[in-house]
């Protein structure tokens, strides 16, 4: 059998169609879409359609509310910096929650450090949902941001965006979402959300890595961090990434196109691959939420098991899985979103996450059922804690 | 006449095995660098390859190279990086007034929040005032960044003099930046026994894709990164790896550090032909910057007295001939700060074009513009005269 990519969340191939737009790119039309003669006039128009796609994918209003950047950690970065630096003088405090990305994290502990800002980080309940009524609570007279993400990259859960968007909105403070595991994934609308910035990245969703987006509601003013060049309506500067951003585009076009089909199928696969672990393996738990739940996200608690030799014993059969993010897998902590829902230590070590692709099927999701229950099944027999409960 | 593309400056086409080498990282081995599996570890191989291929160019350790999104990014974090750790030591930058806008518009923010900035004069050649730097310079000064090579006039800075002056005040403090840009497939850069810290580097000016470049950062230097998250790049830059980017970026360095004597060659020799077909052919025209047989072998910046520089563009465009009046990143300003800073009078920065060469221009590209430029500028001075 060939490899089993099941882990889509840290990141996806690229698409044929992605590819085959970029490549004209990089050697017929390659100039710098900032150069007024004709190689940089077709580049700015390349990267003015792209731009339309992308801000369609997301309901924006106009495409000019969409900013490049280098992915989804860059435009994390520049939403969460941006706008404190952009609103200090108002006040110094953000609103953030424990299951955040590193990416939102750590801009956020910089503030901290350099800057002065206080930061609140709301809990979360032991399936990952964050309580809009806490924000409502955490709202001071000096708080400038709050960014909440939509929905999270290690266990799936996706968040009452809407309603924490409405009391931002109710006290008129800048509302940020880190919707760069679930665009793509799911329906995602910036006016339904009530969001003022958004972040996406391009290669969750099939186009290349080193492309993202900040999508900035008309009127939000922010702080750049890169600066040089006017490119990106002087928001961030650099040649722009002209090839990549045309990936981008074609990859927005299509999945908007397939998100209703895609999005059927794969929560099929999961609910089939959720079923059938509860099914054949005992003494497992399902982290996050069964429904509110992203469509290609599993992450299941396998107890008595390292989760990093499961990995291991996974990838020797070919299947690429992970225990959490991918940012952090060099890291033997165990992950700060499980341990926020609550999760203990030694239950957090044994999480398996399996992430769908638009690539992956029925058959392998069958061999996967398949695979894993007698890799368990190997690890436990070595477990002497395993072994004991059992005796 | 097939399109004439002398707008290497601003960006170039990428070289087909450059393509080839990111195909791999696009359609077979396209894990996440930080994953454990094998999809992971193999994207993660094909990054470290990448590195060396970036770090034995300059004669670095594949450690000291941090892959970014291109030069802007790497000009920013070196100077933001910097002021964040050696804040302690000092309140004082020094560059150069002909920095590109990636470095002087970092350090002119600095300045309004209170640094003190010193902006080196440049002579009428585009040359750095090295005197000048050995009198500013103090055991206050934290970061001198200077460009090695000039995106609009080519002019080459002494950087091993500069190296020198510097020196003296590294042990109380002190970074030295080098935007090496435009340099590095124009010139030899060899890292193994300089005082420099931290060195700018883009992929997209050396036929490799836009999007990625890298900052060499010598081992011991302590940066604040800019771009915080995951602990990629060393902990320098986070965000996930733009591995078909990176790959590249390195074969293109590879490839442009290889082939760099006969393609250099070359192009220093269609530039003076360029260089004199004008001069021969047209009467009212100067050279602006280094001369034509020093400065680098990609860029000749010649104002055309009585021609607007933008009204030329579009005329040599009509002829399928791209030329810039100098850099893209800020080709809607009508003044270049460069031109200006060299002493040039407003009449002559009006009338200035730059050309750009690049390892795929031929002898009858120059020919055909040198034709082309002596049929328009004498029209377009009859216009406007």
């Amino acid at each position: 059998m060939e490899p089993i990519y099941l882990d889509n969340a840290s990141t996806t191939p690229t698409a044929p169609e992605v590819l085959a737009a970029m490549k004209p790119y990089f050697t017929d039309t390659f100039g710098n879409a900032s150069s007024v003669h004709a190689f940089g006039r077709e580049s700015k128009e390349a990267v003015e359609e792209a731009r339309e796609k992308v801000a369609d994918l997301i309901g924006a209003d106009e495409p000019r509310e969409i900013i490049f950047t280098s992915g989804g950690t860059e435009a994390d970065n520049l939403a969460i910096k941006g706008i404190a630096m952009q609103n200090r003088e108002q006040g110094k405090h953000i609103i953030t929650s424990a299951i955040e990305h590193h990416a939102v994290l750590h801009p956020c502990e910089y503030l901290e450090e350099y800057h002065g800002f206080e930061v609140t980080s709301i809990p979360v309940d032991e399936e990952g949902l964050v309580n809009p009524l806490d924000v409502a609570e955490a709202v001071r007279d000096d708080t400038v941001l709050i960014s909440i993400m939509l929905a999270n990259n290690e266990v799936g859960t996706i968040q009452p965006i809407a309603e924490i968007g409405k009391i931002a909105q109710q006290k008129g403070i800048c509302f940020h979402t880190d919707a760069v595991q679930a665009v793509g994934s799911i329906p995602v609308d910036v006016n339904e959300l009530n969001v003022d910035l958004l972040s996406l990245s391009g290669h969750k969703f099939n186009a290349p890595k080193g492309i993202g987006a900040l999508y900035i509601r008309k009127g939000t003013r922010i702080v750049p961090f890169m600066h040089g060049g006017a490119q990106e309506r002087g928001k961030r500067a650099s040649t722009e990434n002209v090839p990549s951003i045309v990936g981008m585009g074609k990859a927005a076009e299509i999945v908007k196109n397939e998100l209703k089909e895609k999005q059927e199928k794969l929560t099929r696969l999961r609910d089939k691959l959720i079923e059938g672990i509860e099914e054949r393996i005992d003494e497992v738990q399902l982290n996050g939420h069964r429904n509110k739940r992203l469509p290609n996200n599993v992450n299941i608690s396998i107890r008595y098991i390292e989760g990093e030799s499961l990995l291991l014993n996974l990838d020797l059969k070919g299947i690429a899985a992970s225990s959490g993010s991918a940012c952090t897998s060099g890291s033997l902590d165990p992950s700060h979103v499980l341990l926020a829902m609550g999760i203990s230590h030694e239950i957090a070590h044994g999480s398996l996450r399996l992430t769908l692709g638009k690539y992956n099927t029925e058959a392998e999701v069958e061999h996967v059922l398949d695979v894993l229950p007698k890799i368990v099944e190997k690890l436990r027999a070595m477990s002497p804690i395993y072994n004991q409960k059992e005796a | 006449m097939e399109e004439v593309y002398l707008d290497n400056s601003a960006t170039t086409k990428v070289k087909d095995k450059v393509i080839e080498t990111m195909m791999k990282p696009m359609k077979e081995v396209y894990g996440n660098p930080s994953s454990l599996h094998s999809m992971g570890i193999e994207a993660e191989k094909l990054l470290k390859k990448a590195r060396r291929k970036v770090a034995k160019a300059i004669r670095a350790d594949a450690e000291e190279i941090i892959f970014t999104s291109g030069g802007t990014e790497a000009n920013n974090l070196a100077i933001k990086g910097t002021i964040n750790t050696l804040q302690r030591y000092g309140n004082h930058l020094i560059t150069t007034k002909i920095e590109h806008s990636s470095t002087l518009h970092p350090l002119q923010d600095l300045e309004k929040e209170g640094w003190e900035v010193t902006f080196l004069d440049v002579d009428e050649k585009g040359i750095l005032d090295l005197e000048q730097l050995a009198e500013v310079i103090s055991e206050d000064t934290i970061l001198v960044s200077i460009m090695q090579v000039n995106n609009e006039v080519g002019s080459i800075q002494p950087i091993k003099e500069v190296e020198k002056i510097v020196q003296d005040y590294q042990d109380s403090g002190l970074y030295l930046h080098i935007d090496a840009v435009q340099a590095l497939d124009k010139l030899e850069i060899n890292l193994s026994n300089s005082s420099i810290d931290l060195l700018s580097m883009s992929g997209h000016k050396i036929h490799g894709p836009k999007g990625s470049g890298a900052l060499y950062i010598a081992d011991g230097t302590r940066l604040k990164s800019l771009i915080t998250g995951g602990g990629q790049e060393f902990g320098y830059r986070a965000g996930t790896e733009n591995v078909a980017g990176y790959v590249g970026f390195g074969e293109a360095v590879k490839l442009a550090t290889t082939e760099v004597e006969a393609d250099v060659e070359q192009m220093q020799k269609l530039k003076e032909e360029l260089a004199a077909g004008i001069k021969d052919g047209l009467e009212g025209v100067q050279i602006n910057g280094p001369e034509v047989t020093a400065g680098v072998p990609h860029i000749l910046n010649v104002s055309f007295q009585g021609v607007k520089g933008e009204v030329l563009v579009h005329a040599l465009e009509a002829e399928n001939i791209y030329v810039s009046t100098g850099s893209a990143c800020s080709s809607k300003d009508s003044k270049s700060h460069v031109l200006a800073a060299m002493g040039l009078e407003q009449k002559a920065m009006e009338g200035a074009i730059r050309f750009s060469l690049s390892s795929f221009t031929s002898k009858e590209e120059i020919s055909y513009t040198v034709e082309k430029l002596k049929e328009i500028v004498p029209r377009l001075r009859q216009i406007t005269g």
